[in-house]
């Protein structure tokens, strides 16, 4: 019985779904999918969560900018519905900076403010997850501080956070930094998790997820920052022994420093291929899922009849798209663990006069 | 190309939230877990181990109560044919001390016949020679009485004693 109730509450959501599109698409005659799929991957200054006949529903967040002109200036970003633009401030909407907040220089063009560290929909995304993650983790870390070693193991949830743990610990982190993992392990798990949550954050389709948080190049910068830090600030002697005076022909090194350049490089370039790594994974994701939602748009605007049809087809290929990006979600922030496990790793070389 | 460019101010609050993050779960969250996890790791190895140790310990206690059990067996059926042995010897022993009485018994029993049989035959005898004297003396006085015969029977005893130490000789 509930299996066929389910069944019907499927189908009329599936042919909720066109009719609500056909009142939508009566409004404006053609969609821009580009325009919808960016919106919706694009970091904003406010939170808009849906439109409700004219009205939207949006979370207005905080401003703060730092401008030669004005100085400091916070405000809410709900003073934009009202007005175009508040003390020289806007929102431009053509050029580089479009979806930013710009004021004029001077000379009829437009630039950005000197300082924009306004509170945006992927900054409160990244501090709501933070705050999850604290949570999560602190709530398991209660768990065996109550316990003894001679307990029985966790069950539940702090059981399923153990079974995480204990797999990046004992499959990434240990076989890849080598003997010094100790030290890592901390910053390895909360990379992890971080990643990991905010991927599972994204596909929530609404508020409090929905933020294309990992897919933002920001973000994903910011974590391969860390693990720059944690290799290049912590590597031993070995390590830069190795960049700058490699186990190579002379030749290779005087008077042309050919193989330091490239090992310098190298430093740059492994940071680099953790950002876009992570950042183009999820952000395509993103875009394929909601490329996927749209075609139901599309064809409603063609024809109601083909848009019907099409519409059960968007709706099985988006089901399966999410599946699979819960996938992606779980393997990404794997991969990047393991990466920057790899990194650290090669970051403690042993000495190199023992294996010869 | 705006996606490909990091923003200052996220970046700027994304450093501070994850570094907030990893310093709390740094200092608070993850090593609690990781150490606790070690720590009942070892504690299965140890019991693990342990178990192992308490198998072995057993496995040798049962082996010991093989062999003691194997050795009273053996001691039991030694006993038992000792026993037998002693037995049999008793028995031996008593057989050989019966015969022997019996037969000293049979001997002495045998002796006694004999010296009785002797002396019978002796008293006997002398009956006999008693008997005899008084038949020869009864037929004497009537021989005599009737000269001839007295004659004659005079005659083959001469004979008779003159021939007798001819054959002893």
């Amino acid at each position: 019985m509930r299996g066929i109730r389910n069944i019907l509450i499927f189908m009329f959501l599936l042919f909720a779904a066109p009719s609500f599109a056909a009142g939508h698409s009566s409004t404006s005659d053609k969609i821009d999918v580009k325009k919808v799929i960016f919106e919706h991957v694009k970091d904003t200054y406010e939170w808009h969560i849906t439109t409700v006949g004219e009205k939207h529903v949006a979370i207005s967040l905080p401003i703060i900018l730092y401008s030669n002109r004005t100085g400091w200036e916070i405000f809410w970003s709900s003073v934009f519905h009202e007005q175009e633009s508040y003390k020289g401030f806007y929102i431009s909407y053509m050029g580089d900076n479009e979806g930013k907040i710009v004021e004029s220089d001077g000379n009829g063009g437009e630039r950005r403010p000197l300082l924009d560290i306004s509170i945006t929909k992927t900054v409160l995304s990244v501090f709501i997850s933070s705050l999850l993650l604290i949570v999560i983790v602190l709530f398991t870390a209660r768990w065996y501080r109550r316990h003894d070693a001679d307990d029985k193991a966790p069950r539940g949830f702090v059981g399923v956070m153990e079974m995480l743990i204990t797999m990046v610990v004992d499959d990434v982190i240990k076989p890849n930094v080598g003997k010094n993992y100790k030290r890592y392990t901390p910053y390895l798990l909360t990379a992890f998790f971080f990643i990991f949550l905010n991927n599972l954050m994204g596909l929530l389709p609404i508020f409090p997820g929905g933020a294309n948080v990992t897919g933002n190049i920001a973000v994903t910068f910011a974590l391969a920052l860390c693990t720059f830090i944690a290799v290049n600030f912590f590597g031993n002697k070995e390590y830069y022994k190795e960049i700058f005076w490699p186990d190579v022909p002379i030749f290779l090194k005087l008077p042309v420093p050919m193989m330091p350049i490239i090992e310098l490089f190298g430093i740059f370039v492994k940071p680099f291929a953790l950002t876009i790594r992570l950042f183009a994974n999820i952000l395509a994701g993103h875009t394929v899922v909601l490329a996927f939602v749209c075609i139901i748009f599309i064809t409603m605007s063609v024809s109601k009849y083909i848009g019907t049809a099409m519409t059960f087809v968007s709706v099985v290929f988006t089901i399966f798209m999410n599946v699979l990006e819960l996938l992606v979600a779980f393997i990404q922030a794997f991969v990047f663990t393991m990466l920057s496990s790899v990194f650290i790793g090669l970051s403690q070389p042993e000495h190199h006069e023992n294996k010869h | 190309m705006s996606f490909l460019l990091p923003e200052a101010g996220l970046l700027f609050w994304m450093l501070i939230a994850f570094g907030v993050v990893f310093f709390i779960l740094y200092k608070y969250g993850f090593p609690v877990i990781t150490s606790m996890i070690d720590e009942r790791k070892k504690f299965i190895d140890d019991a693990l181990h342990n178990a192992k140790l308490a198998n072995e310990k057993l496995a040798g206690i049962e082996e010991q109560s093989r062999q003691i059990l194997e050795k009273a067996n053996a001691e039991q059926v030694k006993i038992l044919r000792e026993a037998v042995v002693v037995r049999d010897n008793i028995i031996k022993e008593a057989h050989e001390k019966a015969e022997a009485e019996s037969a000293r018994i049979v001997a002495t029993a045998r002796e006694q016949i004999r010296q009785e049989k002797d002396e019978v035959l002796r008293e006997i005898r002398a009956q006999v020679a008693e008997l005899s004297l008084a038949i020869a003396e009864k037929v004497i006085r009537k021989e005599l009485s009737d000269g001839n015969v007295c004659d004659e029977y005079m005659n083959t005893l001469l004979d008779e004693a003159f021939e007798a130490p001819k054959d002893k000789k």
